[in-house]
């Protein structure tokens, strides 16, 4: 690139960049800070009850509020959810923690300051494996690792609603256990950014540590966008942005924001200065903030009220045993053990509930079947119908009628030929409805496939083979295509009620035909 | 842990010279409007502090263990059993004013 051999030439990109300005090629450097809330019944410092969606205000207790001689006591479930995050992202465990105070005036803090993790953060080191989109939908993207600097555990703030004369502050999210995970200046593309937007919140949910819902605010996520000729080792001037509410939005703001600044410096409209800005989601644009920068001197010391954590190898090993194999390690296992399609394992591995009620389903056929069959019962017909049941997104699995029982028994009476898939699709109708076992369909309804060779079936066959309407599908075959042979099947089919062993009549098509 | 001289610690610095002190930087930060009276009493009562802290620096620390606490002692974590809320009325008791069970505020926006 023009860039880059300019810069071998051993000039400064600051002097290139006014003469070739708008044809220098810039790159996006991103680093984010995701804020992930942790899955505890009561809050970091105080055991005041948190969760989404109560009336405003009944979630706080006196130490929420920052009332005078009150005391912090650390959740244990929020230190050891917090180091089960660490372990999740391949981080360092510090042996040793503490918390700091991080002092500003702002009333969506009560005691003007919050309880954070400064110098010493509970995890270190790390990463995120994230997938790129592929070159179509059934296709595997690119993989790779976005290194992270550190995860640390702080106490959540409360939440402002803004009016024309006043503000109003509700403080049921102040106090909530909140994990700050900070990355490395390591992605270069709203894409890359939606990425591990996606696979950050996939691998959290699977293991049970927060649910992420970004509409709820139990996921938040800022980031840190510069750009540079390419070519260019140093970071350029850094722009914070703020206010993206959903993952999509996300990708959206950090897509404007590299265009704004590429745009600046290519045409030189303005001079990118560091600042924060907001993501305006119905303009679809990101503006200036105007925060000063002394707000962001938070003079942080050792919280004196806080002993330090110390977390044990035994306890780190307790964790590492009790986590759950990561979506992508997952998805990889399926597709070598199971042999199912990417595809299939793109839509199971990244919803855990998913995976569980495949691996309980798959359990559930005792071996008679292929996991594939299990999977595309999941993946089609029950997603279809949990979709179908809800106006907007999907149903609850926990909610759905069909059990893995259900699925596994089905798939293995179609193994053992007892129905053929056509029938089975009257039973997934049947019992999608009624609830029953498909056994119990089965038998209740006699949809019992026929065994055997009966003369009826005998005569079907030699009637459909002789049929005139069949004789130029007889001749494909002849000719050595073999699937012509499919298009007498729906009539046998059809003559039996679908009862009929399809391999039984294909084999005695083949003879009825050969024979001829 | 030795700081160097002119290195900033809680928004102050660490100086010999009294006159590093920005006191009208440190009353910005602590939302404090002060009389110039005040803000030379503030500047002169700081100043000795930081000249204490000056003498502590001169303590070889040397592989002594920073820490917050006199007390050897780690681990104090509660188990996460929530506990009864504060009662709405109790919550908005001490608010100058409230609505529809929030606490209001002065309208504040980020770029204050």
């Amino acid at each position: 690139m023009l860039g880059q051999s300019l810069l071998a030439s051993g000039l400064k990109w600051q002097k290139l960049e006014r003469v070739y300005m708008p044809f220098m090629e810039y790159e996006a450097v991103i680093g984010l800070e995701v804020h992930v809330q942790l899955k505890t019944r009561s809050k970091m410092f105080t055991r005041a009850p948190y969760s989404f969606g109560h009336e405003p205000n009944t979630l706080t207790d006196p130490v929420v509020l920052g009332m005078p001689g009150v005391l912090p006591v650390m959740n244990h479930e929020a230190v050891h959810k917090a180091a089960a995050l660490g372990v999740l992202l391949g981080c360092e465990i510090a042996p040793r923690c503490k918390w700091d105070r991080k002092n500003y005036f702002y009333p969506d803090s009560p005691k003007n300051y919050q309880i954070s993790q400064f110098d010493q953060p509970l995890c270190l080191g790390g990463s995120v494996e994230i997938e790129m989109e592929g070159p179509s939908r059934n296709v595997m993207g690119a993989h790779r690792h976005v290194q992270l600097t550190r995860i640390h555990l702080e106490e959540d703030v409360g939440k402002l609603t803004h009016f024309t004369n006043d503000s109003l502050v509700d403080y049921n999210r102040a106090g909530a256990p909140l994990c700050e995970i900070v990355t490395e200046p390591d992605m270069h593309s709203a894409d890359e950014v939606f990425a591990f937007m996606t696979a950050i919140r996939n691998a959290i949910v699977s293991a049970g540590l927060s649910d992420c819902d970004m509409e709820k605010g139990q996921m938040r996520c800022d980031a840190n966008i510069s750009v540079r000729p390419v070519g260019e080792t140093k970071l350029g001037t850094k722009v914070e942005l703020k206010n993206m509410n959903t993952i999509s939005g996300v990708r959206n703001a950090v897509a404007y924001e590299i265009k704004r600044q590429v745009f600046a410096k290519k045409n030189n409209t303005e001079v990118i200065v560091q600042e924060t800005r907001r993501w305006d989601p119905v303009q679809q644009v990101t503006q200036s903030m105007r925060m000063k920068e002394e707000s962001h001197d938070y003079r942080y010391f050792p919280d004196p009220d806080l002993m330090p954590v110390e977390i044990s190898t035994e306890v780190l090993q307790k964790i590492r045993a009790e986590l759950p194999e990561l979506p992508f390690d997952r998805q990889r296992r399926y597709m070598e053990s199971y042999d199912l399609p990417y595809t299939l394992t793109s839509v199971l591995c990244p919803d855990y509930e998913l995976s569980v009620f495949f691996e309980a389903a798959l359990a559930a056929t005792k071996g008679k079947g292929e996991p594939k069959a299990v999977a595309n019962y999941i993946c089609n017909e029950l997603l279809r119908d949990l979709t179908a049941a809800e106006g907007e997104g999907r149903a609850p699995l926990a909610e759905s009628v069909i059990t893995p029982a259900h699925i596994g028994e089905l798939v293995a009476l179609i193994h053992d030929n007892v129905i053929s898939k056509q029938i089975a699709k009257d039973v997934w109708a049947e019992m999608s409805h009624s609830g029953l076992m498909p056994a119990t369909i089965v038998e209740e309804k006699g949809l019992k496939q026929e065994q055997g060779d009966s003369g009826e079936l005998e005569a079907l066959v030699a009637a459909t083979v002789a049929d005139p309407k069949f004789a130029k599908a007889i001749g494909q075959y002849k000719d050595g295509n073999d699937k012509a042979l499919n298009s007498l099947m729906g009539p046998i089919m059809k003559a039996t009620q679908g009862k009929a062993n399809p391999a039984q009549i294909v084999e005695m098509l083949k003879k009825a035909v050969d024979g001829a | 842990m030795v700081l160097p001289v002119g290195c900033k610690v809680f928004g102050l610095f660490l100086s010999m010279a009294e006159t590093d002190l920005d006191i009208d930087y440190v009353a910005r930060l602590a939302r404090l409007a002060l009389s110039d009276e005040e803000k030379q009493t503030y500047a002169r009562q700081l100043n000795q502090i930081i000249g204490h802290m000056d003498k502590l620096n001169a303590v070889d620390t040397e592989g002594v263990e920073p820490t917050a606490h006199a007390f050897p002692l780690v681990n104090v974590l509660d188990a996460d059993e929530p506990r009864e809320p504060l009662p709405i009325a109790d919550v908005l008791r001490n608010a100058p004013e409230s609505r529809d069970n929030q606490i209001v505020v002065p309208k504040v926006v980020e770029d204050a």
